[in-house]
């Protein structure tokens, strides 16, 4: 499904700031996978599904979708098989523009955008059902501007719109931390339902380890553009939060003796 | 009386203008400068083309709409393919564009169009002239608001709102750009083509302060309709585009009144350039906002309250 080769990504090359990101990293996703992602901070995370999205260019290696070589694709283009929700609420969405407005484009990505009307009346019911689903009252609101809306309600219908048009893929970045925690905790679980129902193949990277234990059917760990840790299964299944913490420790202590070791 | 009319009939054919400053002002969210060279350039076409071909009015318009379009995509690509600043691009547009236009005006800054067809006519009432300025206003307005409601049109808007939407849809945001730039740009030549035929000639320093003069009229109608909307509520069936043709008209109407009060034509772009400093430094203003609490410092007992 997607197919990561020798991946090398270096920022700010040459200069006093460089730091080398992705080292030739390898990734296999099968189809219809939901993968939660962790790691500490400047692990690559981020940087991961923006190489995956195209956001960034990667500097080396290859990056397959499908068969489908993507990695000189434009962002555009990738968007097409790609759907996507950012950590900020409003960059999924168009706030000046009625729900009803945004769907109907959601709708209508893979399609050419020309002169016809924006919006079609016989796909309100569709919309509304979607909408009903995730129990915010959204259904209700389809002629009202996303700029009035709450955070969570925003990415609640981000979410809808990334995965409308059927994508291949699904990167969702951080897409609950600007969130309170109640409103964290009820997008996770529409989260889980859209990606079920829809059956989507998801890459999900998240600072909860709860969430990343609880959701989904396989984990990675990265640190320091590595995946570290690489469970599925029953194994992902038995996994505790303690267990990880003492991957995580683990890590750390090595990290601190080298620095000892480098210092001393 | 007839001052009301001359009022009219400029705030209609300038109302064109704002609609195409309102594209890129407000839903491109770009500040296009090239509409100071575009508005002489839809003048010079129509000049050419009336007085040295002695062609068809009519034409002409649809000359300096193509002729529009194109200086508009010049500044689009100079912008989106040689990712130029899109204020810089404006300004270099603008002033190759003087250039362009005197070239086109046969090597003259002025011609006057006397003995031209224009499609006003020459004699006879001048309601005439009003009403032919409204049909072309309304062709304007009523297509606008059809093309918004396309989907092209939503991309249109949705690349000011957001552009990661328009790239997560799909989309490459560039090109929606560029052809916001185009419609824009070939309206203000239209503006300018209907202005020169509406003074009887063109000229190629007559763009100066466009930009501006457009600003002024998409502010004022904004503001119009902001406090209507506090009067009445929400008005639907008042479009964006129509309040920027009221706030056209009631700029050239607050022009007339400066004139009145014996201020000369050339006072007027430094009055145009006050005014809209002011507007715009109050936009983000929202009216509910300006109440006297705030004056007399009702905000800070407020949050007092909240922290005891």
């Amino acid at each position: 499904m997607l197919q990561i080769r020798n991946l090398h990504k270096t920022f700010n090359a040459g200069s006093i700031n460089e730091k080398v990101v992705f080292d030739g990293l390898d990734l296999d996703v099968e189809k219809g996978q939901f993968i939660t992602i962790i790691g500490s901070n400047g692990a690559g995370k981020s940087t991961l599904l923006n190489v995956i999205s195209g956001l960034i260019q990667s500097d080396y290696g290859t990056i397959k979708l499908d068969g489908v070589d993507i990695s000189t694709m434009p962002e555009y283009k990738r968007s097409r098989n790609i759907g996507r929700v950012f950590q900020d609420p409003s960059a999924g969405v168009a706030p000046n523009m009625t729900i009803l407005e945004n769907m109907s484009m959601a709708y209508n990505k893979g399609n050419p955008f020309n002169l016809t009307w924006g919006i079609s009346r016989k796909n309100i019911s569709y919309f509304k059902d979607l909408l009903a689903e995730v129990n915010l009252g959204l259904e209700n609101k389809l002629y009202n501007k996303v700029g009035i809306l709450s955070g969570g309600q925003r990415q609640a219908l981000s979410l809808i719109m990334a995965v409308m048009s059927k994508p291949k893929l699904l990167l969702l970045d951080e897409h609950t931390a600007a969130l309170d925690p109640k409103t964290s905790e009820t997008i996770n679980e529409i989260t889980g339902k859209i990606v079920s129902e829809f059956n989507m193949t998801t890459l999900m990277v998240t600072h909860n380890m709860n969430h990343a234990i609880k959701m989904g059917n396989r984990l990675f760990m990265m640190d320091q553009g590595k995946i570290i840790l690489d469970v599925q299964g029953e194994q992902k299944k038995n996994l505790t939060v303690n267990k990880l913490l003492s991957h995580f420790e683990s890590l750390n202590s090595n990290s601190s003796l080298s620095d000892r070791v480098l210092f001393a | 009386m007839e001052i009301l009319q001359t009022v009219m009939e400029q705030g209609l054919i300038y109302g064109i203008l704002a609609v195409g400053v309102y594209i890129t002002y407000r839903i491109l969210n770009l500040a296009d400068l090239s509409v100071d060279g575009t508005f002489p350039l839809g003048a010079a076409v129509t000049a050419a083309w009336l007085v040295s071909k002695g062609g068809n009015p009519i034409v002409a318009c649809l000359l300096a709409l193509i002729a529009g379009g194109l200086a508009g995509l010049v500044t689009g690509l100079l912008h989106v393919g040689l990712k130029i600043n899109s204020l810089l691009s404006g300004i270099l547009v603008m002033m190759g564009l003087y250039s362009v236009n005197i070239r086109v005006m046969d090597n003259s800054a002025n011609v006057p169009l006397n003995s031209a067809n224009i499609i006003f006519p020459r004699y006879g009432k001048s309601e005439i002239r009003i009403l032919i300025v409204l049909a072309f206003a309304l062709l304007v307005k009523l297509g606008i608001d059809l093309f918004l409601k396309t989907k092209r049109g939503f991309i249109l808007r949705a690349v000011g709102d957001n552009e990661q939407l328009v790239t997560s849809l799909a989309v490459n945001k560039n090109s929606v750009k560029v052809l916001g730039l185009v419609i824009a740009n070939a309206l203000v030549a239209l503006s300018g083509s209907i202005f020169a035929q509406s003074q009887g000639y063109s000229d190629a320093g007559m763009g100066t302060g466009m930009v501006v003069t457009g600003l002024a009229a998409v502010i004022i109608g904004e503001t119009i309709l902001k406090i209507s909307t506090m009067i009445w509520g929400k008005l639907s069936f008042i479009k964006a585009t129509t309040a920027v043709f009221l706030g056209a008209v009631l700029y050239q109407g607050a022009i007339a009144l400066a004139m009145r009060i014996g201020m000369v034509q050339s006072d007027l772009k430094l009055v145009t350039a006050i005014i809209v400093a002011l507007a715009l430094s109050l936009n983000g203003v929202s009216f509910k906002k300006l109440n006297l609490k705030s004056l007399v410092g009702g905000d800070n007992s407020a949050s007092n309250k909240k922290s005891a």
